[in-house]
């Protein structure tokens, strides 16, 4: 634990740190934990397998999933693009590829609402050839793509980086084709972070709340969202309920942050750094 | 017979050429449009939405009393969360960074869950402890205090999400400066605080400076969370989100897109400055960019 010369501080800060995190995080988490718990078994089981609670499972998670699919494939482009080519513009599309990430999700959720409805931009054009986007799973569908976006972008971007292009002419000059030079060479160098983004983009879209109500229709056992229904139960003061549902959410959560964490461990056994 | 120099100089550039110049302008084209029609779309719509009415009907949807009083409410809980997140992130970076404990991997993870946790269920966990039938909500309601439906919650709730990110700009970057700068004016005899204040503090600025950012602008934007403490009390518990939420439901999409637009206004202008700040002070960001 001593180091050459002690720096000052390490009882102050850890203290500091820790009670921060124990009043700010460990506290209300333990109450969600209590308060799941004095449900028993039997209660939590009734909570959160009922047939409204199990459909909501379903939509946000099945979307969420679709979407974040649809993220990797629109991610890998851009990111693609960005890298390899040069373009007036580049520069000012590569920062605005965080917009999802700074426009607050009720801003997103009102604008993509308005902008999909069938008196909308968008759900003008779309609805002509009979496709309703806002307030049907579409529009759950379409908010969870915006939110997730940016995550495969970021986490292909610098592994396209440091893909040499001389390993691509080596392949070329062996007489490789360019489709086998994609999918000997390229893809299987992206895959862990392109993994690693479309799993993010999913942790992120299955709790995502505020950017979906707007433009869901929220319609129980239909385009009703997890997040959504927990809030419902609040409002009806069925604390129980709605804390059971919830440790569901977390446990799915953490599952999916050691997903992340194993392929994120991988990306950087391939970069090479720590 | 062509050498592999040959082969590079009539093929271009190195970088393009397994790609043809028409399959090139191809990719291009067809991120341009999933970029227009998925980010620069929606953000068009929100200022052309905002200004439909003109210039006077938007400084006067802006003006009424409820939404002044939902801006001075999301700055004022942003001036609470942010410096408090800030002197948090500075500190946990310092214990973490500068010595070796156990557990630290299991601090570093408990510092990014709050990244993880659905913003509703960041609102409810404040509920089940402060609420009525919250463990402290028989006290609470004893002494007169109110912390749900009051803005202490939505400061805590506020607090609860954007808790990582400080921290996580800064701990990546204090590792890879380590703590030899540190220690040589420990030798030469300074202060704890003044390390911290002359070499510390200046080697990390930047970095803290693009963590604050991104700390308020989900502080000041934040929804899910604040909506489940907020009681959506008029003039007293409406945030901004909050209120974008309610001038919507009401069908005045007018005022709501005139809300959001200011929102929309900060998340380009810290956009612009994140952009900035990576540009200008690549190496003195740290290692990786940050993804949330």
């Amino acid at each position: 634990m001593v180091a050459r010369a002690t720096l000052p501080g390490f009882g102050l800060t850890l203290g500091l740190t820790l009670a921060y995190l124990g009043v700010i995080v460990w506290l209300p988490l333990l109450a969600l934990a209590a308060k799941t718990a004095g449900l028993g078994a039997d209660g939590f089981l009734a909570a959160v397998a009922s047939p409204r609670t199990v459909a909501a499972f379903r939509v946000s998670f099945g979307i969420a999933l679709i979407a974040a699919a649809f993220d990797a494939a629109l991610g890998l482009l851009v990111a693609w693009v960005l890298v390899r080519y040069r373009f007036p513009g580049r520069r000012f599309l590569d920062a605005l590829i965080d917009l999802p990430f700074a426009l607050p999700t009720a801003v997103a959720g009102i604008t993509l609402a308005s902008l999909y409805a069938d008196t909308g931009w968008i759900g003008g054009l779309l609805e002509p050839l009979g496709l309703q986007v806002a307030f049907t799973p579409y529009g759950i569908f379409v908010a969870l793509v915006f939110v997730g976006f940016p995550f495969v972008v970021r986490t292909v971007q610098p592994m396209l980086l440091d893909l040499e292009a001389d390993v691509e002419e080596v392949a070329l000059t062996l007489g490789a084709s360019r489709f086998q030079i994609y999918r000997r060479v390229i893809l299987p160098a992206l895959l862990p972070g392109l993994l690693a983004g479309t799993a993010l983009a999913f942790a992120r879209a299955v709790g995502e709340y505020g950017s979906v109500i707007f433009i869901a229709g929220n319609m129980p056992g239909v385009s009703e969202i997890v997040p959504l229904l927990i809030v419902i139960k609040l409002e009806g003061f069925d604390y129980a309920g709605a804390a059971a549902i919830a440790v569901v959410m977390l446990a799915a959560s953490l599952a999916i942050l050691l997903v992340i964490n194993a392929l994120q461990a991988w990306v950087r056994h391939i970069h090479g750094d720590g | 017979m062509a050498t592999a120099e040959q082969q590079r100089q009539q093929q271009g550039t190195t970088r393009t050429s397994i790609a043809g110049t028409a399959g090139r302008w191809l990719l291009i084209g067809a991120m341009l449009a999933v970029l227009g029609v998925f980010l620069l779309l929606p953000l068009v719509f929100v200022f052309a939405q905002a200004l439909d009415r003109g210039i006077i009907d938007y400084v006067a949807a802006l003006g009424t009393p409820d939404t002044i009083a939902a801006i001075r409410l999301t700055l004022l809980i942003a001036a609470i969360a942010v410096p408090l997140n800030a002197a948090f992130g500075l500190c946990a970076a310092w214990c973490i960074t500068k010595f070796e404990f156990r557990g630290k991997s299991i601090l570093l993870s408990l510092i990014d869950l709050p990244f993880s946790v659905s913003p509703v269920i960041s609102g409810m966990i404040y509920v089940l402890l402060f609420g009525l039938q919250g463990w402290f909500g028989p006290f609470l309601a004893a002494h007169g205090i109110k912390i749900i439906f009051a803005v202490p919650g939505l400061v805590l709730a506020t607090v609860f999400v954007t808790l990582p990110f400080v921290a996580r700009q800064l701990i990546p970057l204090m590792q890879q400066q380590g703590r030899t700068e540190e220690e040589s004016a420990l030798i030469l005899g300074a202060t704890g605080w003044q390390i911290f204040r002359r070499v510390t503090l200046p080697n990390v600025k930047w970095a803290l400076l693009y963590g604050v950012l991104l700390c308020n602008a989900r502080a000041m934007g934040e929804f899910g969370a604040v909506s489940v403490v907020s009681g959506h009390i008029r003039g007293l518990t409406n945030t901004m989100p909050l209120q974008i939420e309610i001038l919507y439901n009401e069908y005045n999409a007018p005022a709501a897109f005139g809300v959001a637009s200011l929102l929309a206004m900060l998340a380009v202008l810290t956009l612009a400055a994140k952009t900035l700040l990576e540009w200008r002070f690549a190496g003195e960001l740290g290692a990786q960019k940050r993804l949330h």
